[in-house]
């Protein structure tokens, strides 16, 4: 398949923002675990490993934006959609379930994670239902 | 969806769905999602297909509503 400029731009923003995910989040970790963090400081620390993930959801909407192919728009908008959807019921029943002490705690951060995977799951559905699908993830 | 005949009018002119995509500067994905008619274009797309053909949308699509193929 032919990457378009605006495909190629996005993968290039997702690999740089992924890799500055990677150069805050280890030092955070190793800082809380080894107890190096000042008090001061541990809720900008904390926070910082985040930002990347923020960023990569402004990566998908830029995508979306800067796309020129008004049929892979589509197919990129219906799979945020089915990814939305996918992550927001998870969190949703799994918020019952812990609300009610039936299951664990679960990380709030795992709700991106879930939208994540439900980009796949939304590939997937838009290759059911439309029969294509872009890559996104 | 709507019927067209896109792939007709490409296989007059010996084009593949990527001559086609070229032309039209879209990917080869969407010249199969609309020849197959599982996506309708936008209407400037209409516009541009039936333009690079020298036909009218009407010569390129049919519109739904006259369409008696989804009627019988």
């Amino acid at each position: 398949m032919i990457r378009n400029p605006a495909a190629k731009r996005y993968n290039r923003r997702v690999i740089l923002l992924a890799a500055l995910y990677a150069a805050l989040l280890i030092p955070a970790i190793y800082g809380f675990t080894h107890q190096l963090v000042p008090h001061w400081a541990a809720y900008p620390i904390a926070v910082l490993p985040a930002l990347p993930i923020v960023g990569i959801f402004a990566a998908i909407g830029r995508y979306m934006v800067e796309e020129q192919d008004e049929y892979l728009r589509m197919l990129l908008v219906r799979q945020t959609l089915w990814a939305s959807g996918f992550a927001l019921s998870i969190a949703t029943a799994w918020g019952f379930l812990e609300a009610f002490d039936l299951v664990g705690h679960i990380d709030a951060y795992y709700i991106s994670v879930l939208w994540f995977g439900g980009l796949g799951f939304g590939a997937c559905m838009n290759k059911l239902t439309v029969g294509s699908a872009v890559a996104c993830a | 969806m709507m019927e067209n005949r896109l792939r007709v009018l490409r296989a007059e002119r010996n084009w593949s769905q990527g001559d086609l995509a070229e032309r039209l500067e879209v990917s080869r994905q969407s010249v199969n999602a609309i020849e197959t008619g599982k996506y309708d274009p936008s209407l400037p797309l209409a516009f541009r297909i039936a333009e690079l053909f020298d036909l009218s949308i009407e010569q390129v699509f049919v519109s739904p509503s006259r369409d008696t193929s989804q009627t019988a």
